[in-house]
């Protein structure tokens, strides 16, 4: 019995206790690697003359893991070495993660900048022409937005009822066959999504509402754009919905309350902040989204604010219009849109996250 | 109030497997009955069974009659919500509605059930807490998340939701087991306490606890693994913790097996 209570550690000698301090490589030292390794990359790149500053840093990474598992490989030991070079490995790839949103972020605010005044948000490019340095974003925000819109509100019932079948009622080979098409969907193109909303709704129901012509809308875009949403809307908020306890359900089942009420008042809500988050990935997503667009709804320059009827432009429509267009103030011009509508996402998201968590516990 | 409860050959499944077979039992109101036996032996499963929550598994089924005051719950044109209203449940791990206050929490079952008047879920609420020994503990903070109450608090805010829709029969899966001595002892004070008014049945794998807190004590046990759980023995409690008919549950209370 009491032999087996106290096992001997396997690297002291019995009747000894085991070494517990040991050698540590000193805190200046990783940094004085990484001065040496970037010295030495600098050397190496300048000196060749094979490279520019990107080379020194790719290099001097490279360099400062040899480094660090040499040294502390020497001091410390094996499982040191091996520990440190990878923490230094994986914050390394964070950096590396991060560089192209700082990058992205820094780009578009420099650039853009320029052309974010009363004007850009206040007219449209209506009767504006090759030589003109004003014209603005008007029709396009109003376009992105009513788009976008109108696109939420027919995915959000629409897919949060889809992953409610799914995960709630669905049995057997139905349910499955319907998660795999939505799986499918997720794979469509937009162009494709654009193309299907031309061919079905532009061509073929449309003249039904416009006195025999085919005609394009906004309203045809949010179609479109709802065809990509909603896989994305349908398998996040289904994940979420999974993740709401069992034991939850049941005790809801067990007060004798009926399961619609149970889903509708116990486990949306706590799935809620979850759903919101998907919900806004696939906002996101649609407002970036040029193809559909440009191929329903037509484009155009002038304020139209009946999603129904006429053309309507978008945002990203906007940018990839301006960034085509020979005027010299059109750069400027598609900048200033895409970082507005990136400015346009963050806020929506930001917004969507703090409706979600609102009032949770007010009587 | 309390309602007598009969079952007659009981038999649950979970898809192919059989899990309890040819359960006779029959509970008076106004007892408390403990249900008692190794893991694995169909306690839960039974208990399950007597509000129908076996059921809510996918391919779970039950054979057999099950009556509350000689009506059987297992008809086809049987409203599960409205037995399930009747007899009341308390699980394992404390569940509070994470998403509602404290105050919420005890009306759920009344507000999802219809009641809409202020008035009446307050008085309901007040009377719950109290009988659920929480009121002094939480009244001034009912606004506050039921989440953020202590283990043995979340549990006494569970046994207050389930009383709030003034049940008749109160079912305890093992009420206690995440809970520590002193929220235990709260906790079987109250089973006291409520006996006057319902009818309890509680699983429970402590047995100095069924001996206490129970007036019959029902024994559950497996041949081996993979067998359907059977019922041993059923008699007073003082009789199976001091002279039980059946070798078995003698092994199994004096810790021979199990």
């Amino acid at each position: 019995m009491t032999t087996t209570m106290t096992p001997a550690p396997p690297s002291a000698a019995p009747g000894q206790s085991p070494q517990l301090r040991t050698r540590k490589l000193p805190v200046v030292a990783s940094l004085g690697i990484a001065v040496a390794a970037v010295v030495l990359a600098a050397a190496l790149v300048y000196g060749a003359g094979i490279g520019g500053t990107a080379l020194v840093v790719a290099l001097a990474v490279v360099f400062y893991l040899v480094g660090l598992f040499a040294a502390s490989n020497a001091v410390e030991g094996r499982r040191q070495a091996r520990n440190r070079t990878w923490s230094a490995l994986i914050h390394s790839a964070f950096v590396l993660a991060l560089l192209p949103l700082a990058s992205v972020t820094w780009t578009l605010v420099s650039k853009g900048i320029e052309r974010l005044d009363g004007d850009f948000f206040g007219s449209s490019m209506n009767n504006i022409g090759a030589r003109d340095p004003n014209g603005g974003a008007y029709h396009a925000i109003v376009g992105t937005l009513e788009q976008v819109g109108v696109a939420t509100l027919i995915t959000v019932p629409l897919g949060i009822a889809c992953a409610i079948y799914i995960v709630e009622y669905g049995r057997g080979r139905f349910a499955f066959t319907i998660r795999f098409f939505v799986d499918v969907m997720t794979g469509i193109p937009s162009i494709v999504a654009g193309l299907f909303v031309l061919a079905f709704w532009i061509l073929i129901v449309s003249p039904y509402f416009n006195d025999g012509r085919p005609g394009y809308s906004g309203f045809a875009a949010s179609l479109a754009l709802s065809v990509l949403m909603l896989p994305t809307i349908v398998r996040s908020t289904e994940e979420m919905l999974r993740l709401v306890p069992a034991p939850l359900r049941e005790g809801s089942y067990a007060l004798g309350i009926p399961k619609w009420k149970t889903i509708l008042r116990i486990v949306l809500p706590t799935a809620l902040p979850g759903i919101v988050t998907g919900v806004m990935l696939a906002v996101a997503r649609a407002a970036g989204e040029t193809a559909p667009v440009l191929l329903v709804a037509g484009g155009g320059a002038a304020i139209n604010f009946n999603p129904f009827e006429n053309n309507q432009s978008s945002l990203a429509l906007f940018v990839y219009q301006q960034a085509g267009d020979a005027s010299r103030y059109a750069p400027a011009r598609a900048w200033a849109a895409a970082l507005t509508l990136v400015a346009l996402v963050l806020v929506l998201t930001i917004a969507a996250k703090l409706l979600a968590r609102r009032n949770r516990f007010s009587r | 109030m309390a309602k007598r409860i009969d079952a007659t050959s009981v038999t649950a499944y979970y898809g192919g497997f059989k899990a309890i077979e040819d359960i006779n039992l029959t509970v008076e109101p106004k007892t408390v009955t403990a249900l008692i036996g190794p893991s694995g032996c169909g306690k839960s499963t039974f208990l399950r069974t007597i509000n129908r929550m076996h059921e809510v598994l996918p391919a779970a089924r039950v054979e057999g009659k099950l009556t509350i005051d000689d009506q059987n719950i297992y008809e086809r044109d049987v409203d599960v919500t409205a037995v399930r209203r009747m007899i009341g449940m308390v699980f394992q791990r404390p569940n509070p509605f994470p998403t509602m206050s404290i105050f919420d929490n005890v009306v759920a079952g009344l507000r999802l059930n219809g009641v809409r008047k202020k008035s009446v879920l307050e008085d309901a609420a007040e009377r719950a807490l109290k009988s659920a020994n929480l009121w002094d503990e939480v009244k001034d903070r009912l606004g506050k998340p039921g989440a953020g109450l202590s283990g043995g608090q979340q549990q006494r805010l569970c046994i207050a939701r389930t009383i709030a829709v003034e049940p008749q029969v109160v079912l305890m899966d093992e009420p206690c087991s995440a809970l520590d001595p002193i929220s235990t002892l709260a906790i079987e004070d109250l089973m006291f306490k409520l006996k006057d008014r319902y009818t309890i049945i509680i699983v429970t794998h402590n047995m100095q606890q069924a001996a206490r807190v129970s007036d019959r004590t029902a024994f559950f046990s497996i041949e081996q693994t993979g067998d359907p759980g059977r019922l041993i023995e059923y008699d007073d409690t003082q009789k199976i913790f001091s002279n039980p008919s059946v070798k078995k549950t003698e092994d199994y209370i004096t810790g021979r097996f199990g």
